[in-house]
C-alpha cells in the first residue's frame, strides 16, 4: 500500500462563539475527531449537508485554521495546534478549487497575472519559463493563449472555473481540494468541468478531495467516499460499497433523497428518508448525532456514541446497527 | 368548468435595453390542467422565472409583457388592472420563491404573515385568522406551531421558513401554486421533505402546481408533464416519463446524458460524460435560427437560418427542432 499523502489523526477543530454578556461562550465543534487518509492519485469524495463541517475540514487541511486537537500530516509536513504549517511549502502541496468562480478570482487581475503570481512567489524567476508554464497550464484547462490578457468578467462561468482550476494547478500540487466545483455552474456546463478535472487528475497524478452534495457527481469521480454529519465521519468506504451497500441510515437517507427520474434508487437502496433537519452544531443531540432524524433509532442511540468501525475491510460505519441489513 | 386551468399562449416578454428591445421570452405556450403538476425546466437566464412572474402579473421594468394571452380559468388576465391582479394573487394563484428569507417579512412574526392572508382575502378577523394560521402551520408540519406562530423568520431554519412560505401560499386554497426553485437553497434531505410536503398538500386540495427548476430530475419526479426552455423559448414539452425515455430535442438529450447518474458507474464502469459544447448564449447575442444551433451536434444549414416550428409528439408533446427524433 502506498504511503498516505494526507492523513488526519483524530482531528478536531472547535470555535468559541457567543459572548460573556449574551448567554455565555459556547464551543462549536465544527470537526469532531476525524481520522482519514488520502493516498497519492486517489479521489476521496466528501459528502454532507451544510453545517456538517466539510468546509472547516478543508480549511484545516489547507492550513488556514489550526486544529484544536489531533494532527494533520500532509506531504511530509505536520500541522497541529502548536505547530502551524509552513505556508509556502503547503501551497506547493495542497491547493483548492472553490465553488463560486465569480467570487474566487481577483477581478482586477488578468488571467496571466493570476497564474504567474504564484510562480513568482515560489521563485520561478525566469520570464520565459513563467510565460511557458502559464500558456501550458492554460492549454491544459482548455483556454486559448489569447485569453491570457483578459479579465475574469470577460469569461463565462465555466471558463472562469477553468481559470480557477489552472490557478490551483500551476504550482503542481499533489492534492487538490475541490469544494463544490460545479454546483455554481449552468447545468449544461457541468459535464465539461467534471471531465476536465478527471483528465487532469490522470495526467498530473493528482489526488482530489471532492466536496459535493451532488451524489451523482461524487459516485462518478470518487475512489473512496466519506460521509460527514455534524462534525463526524459517519461512514466511509469504497465508492461501490457506499452507494450499493450503505450501512449508515444517514447515507441511505442522502441516497433516498435524490430525485431519481429513472426510479432506480428505490430498488437499490432500502430505508426511509430522514425526518427533520440537521441539528445545530452548537447543541448536537447526545449519543449518535443523527438519532432525532433516524428511522432506526433505539434507546441506545441517545446514550452511546457509536464508533466508526468496520463492516468489512475498508468499509466503516458509525452506527450501532451497522450490521443490520435492510 | 372544463378546459385548462391556466393557458399561456404565444407569450412574449420584452426586455427594454439601452435603446433596444430584446425578447427575453417569445412564443411560449403551455397549458396546465386542474390539479395538474407541470414543470418548467431550464438553465439560469432561459426565461423560466419571468414566465412565472408574468402569470402573477409581477413583471416590472425593464421587463414587460410584449404580447400573447394568459388565460386563468377561462378569463384573460394579461391586461387585468393592478387591483384585479391583487385580488387574484394569493387567492387564486400563489407563489413561493427560492430564498424564503428574502420573501418573508423579517419584522413580522410568521403567524401574523399567514393570518394576513385570511384577513385580506377572506375578511376574517385577526383572532380567528391567528387560530387558522396555527392550524396552517400544523398542516405544513412545523413542530409546536402554537409557539412557532410568534417566531420571526430569522428564528427558523431554512426548511422551516420554506414551510411557512408554503403555508402562506396555500392559506386561501389557490387553484394554482407557482413554485420557483423552491428547494434550491435547501439541503438535499430537506429538499426531499419539502417536495413531498408540497405534492401531498396540493394533491389533497386539488391545487395545480407550476414547478420551476433547473433540476430536470426533480421536476420529472414531481410533475406529470415537463416543458424545457432554452434561451427564451420552449424547445420541448412532453410527459415526464417520456422525456427521460425518449428525449426529442438535442438539448434535452444532451442535458440528460451529461449528468452523472447514480448507479450508472456500477453498471457500465466510469464513462466519460457527454458534454454539451459551448456556453449558454446571452440575450444580446441570441443566435439566428434555432438558438441551440451553435452548441448542437446535429446542426445543419437550416438550423442557422430558420427558427424551427413546433412539431407535435405523441401525448400532447411538442418539440421545436428541424431534426428531432
Amino acid at each position: 500500500m502506498a504511503e498516505a499523502l494526507l492523513s488526519l489523526d483524530d482531528l478536531a477543530v472547535q470555535f468559541k462563539v457567543g459572548s460573556m454578556l449574551a448567554g455565555g461562550i459556547k464551543t462549536l465543534k465544527a470537526v469532531d475527531g476525524v481520522t482519514l487518509d488520502v493516498k497519492p492519485g486517489e479521489c476521496l469524495g466528501l459528502v454532507g449537508e451544510s453545517g456538517c463541517g466539510k468546509s472547516t475540514l478543508a480549511l484545516a487541511i489547507m492550513g488556514l485554521v489550526l486544529p484544536t486537537r489531533g494532527r494533520i500530516h500532509v506531504g511530509g509536513q505536520q500541522i497541529s495546534g502548536d505547530k502551524p504549517p509552513d505556508r509556502m511549502a503547503m501551497a506547493r502541496t495542497v491547493q483548492m478549487v472553490f465553488q463560486d468562480p465569480y467570487a474566487s478570482l481577483n477581478p482586477r487581475q488578468t488571467v496571466r497575472r493570476t497564474l504567474a503570481d504564484p510562480l513568482h512567489l515560489h521563485g520561478v524567476g525566469d520570464k520565459a519559463e513563467v510565460e511557458a508554464r502559464v500558456i501550458d497550464m492554460m492549454a491544459k484547462v482548455g483556454l486559448r493563449p489569447e485569453h491570457a490578457d483578459r479579465y475574469p468578467h470577460e469569461f463565462s462561468g465555466g471558463q472562469r472555473q477553468r481559470i480557477g482550476i489552472a490557478r490551483a494547478l500551476i504550482l503542481k500540487p499533489k492534492l487538490v481540494i475541490c469544494d463544490e466545483p460545479v454546483s455554481a455552474l449552468d447545468v449544461s456546463i457541468r459535464a465539461q468541468i467534471i471531465n476536465l478535472l478527471l483528465e487532469l487528475k490522470d495526467e498530473m497524478g493528482l489526488a482530489y478531495i471532492m466536496i459535493s452534495h451532488d451524489l451523482g457527481v461524487v459516485e462518478h469521480v470518487s475512489d473512496r467516499v466519506a460521509v460527514m454529519y455534524l462534525g463526524r465521519i459517519v461512514e466511509q468506504g469504497g465508492w461501490q460499497e457506499i452507494f450499493e451497500n450503505p450501512r449508515h441510515p444517514y447515507t441511505r437517507a442522502l441516497i433516498a433523497a435524490i430525485p431519481d427520474p429513472f426510479h432506480r434508487a428505490a430498488a437499490t437502496v432500502a430505508g426511509a428518508k430522514a425526518k427533520g433537519e440537521i441539528a445545530s452544531a452548537l447543541n448536537p443531540p447526545p449519543g449518535c448525532h443523527f438519532n432525532p432524524r433516524c428511522p432506526m433509532k433505539a434507546d441506545l442511540c441517545t446514550v452511546e456514541t457509536p464508533l466508526l468501525e468496520a463492516v468489512s475491510p475498508g468499509h466503516l460505519a458509525a452506527c450501532h446497527f451497522r450490521d443490520r441489513v435492510i | 368548468m372544463t378546459g385548462p386551468l391556466l393557458k399561456v399562449e404565444n407569450l412574449r416578454i420584452a426586455l427594454q435595453g439601452d435603446g433596444v428591445t430584446f425578447n427575453a421570452v417569445e412564443n411560449v405556450s403551455f397549458e396546465i390542467g386542474r390539479g395538474e403538476a407541470f414543470g418548467l425546466v431550464g438553465e439560469s437566464g432561459c426565461g423560466k422565472s419571468i414566465t412565472a412572474l408574468s402569470v402573477m402579473g409581477l413583471l416590472r421594468r425593464p421587463l414587460s409583457l410584449g404580447g400573447g394571452r394568459i388565460v386563468l380559468d377561462g378569463e384573460e388576465i394579461q391586461n387585468a388592472s393592478a387591483a384585479e391582479m391583487r385580488r387574484l394573487r394569493g387567492k387564486r394563484v400563489a407563489m413561493i420563491f427560492q430564498e424564503p428569507m428574502t420573501a418573508l417579512n423579517p419584522l413580522s412574526p410568521v403567524g401574523r404573515q399567514i393570518a394576513e392572508m385570511f384577513v385580506l382575502h377572506q375578511g376574517a378577523n385577526w383572532r380567528d385568522a391567528m387560530d387558522r394560521a396555527e392550524e396552517a402551520l400544523r398542516q405544513v408540519r412545523v413542530p409546536s406551531p402554537e409557539r412557532r406562530i410568534r417566531d420571526y423568520p430569522h428564528q427558523l431554519s431554512g426548511g422551516m421558513r420554506q414551510r411557512v412560505m408554503i403555508a402562506i401560499a396555500l392559506a386561501c386554497g389557490p387553484d394554482l401554486l407557482i413554485a420557483d426553485e423552491p428547494t434550491t437553497a435547501l439541503d438535499v434531505t430537506v429538499q426531499a421533505e419539502i417536495i413531498d410536503l408540497m405534492a401531498e398538500l396540493c394533491a389533497a386540495k386539488g391545487t395545480a402546481i407550476l414547478m420551476i427548476s433547473h433540476d430536470l430530475g426533480l421536476v420529472a419526479n414531481m410533475c406529470r408533464r415537463v416543458a424545457v426552455m432554452y434561451a427564451g423559448r420552449i424547445i420541448e414539452s412532453q410527459v415526464a416519463d417520456a422525456i427521460f425515455a425518449a428525449p426529442s430535442h438535442p438539448y434535452t438529450r444532451g442535458l440528460i446524458d451529461s449528468l452523472p447518474r447514480l448507479g450508472e458507474r456500477a453498471k457500465r464502469g466510469r464513462q466519460r460524460l457527454t458534454e454539451i459544447s459551448g456556453v449558454v448564449p446571452s440575450i444580446q447575442a441570441y443566435p439566428a435560427g434555432c438558438r441551440f444551433n451553435p452548441r448542437c451536434h446535429a446542426v445543419t444549414e437550416i438550423c442557422r437560418t430558420t427558427a424551427p416550428e413546433a412539431t407535435s409528439l405523441p401525448a400532447d408533446g411538442v418539440v421545436r427542432c428541424h431534426h428531432h427524433g
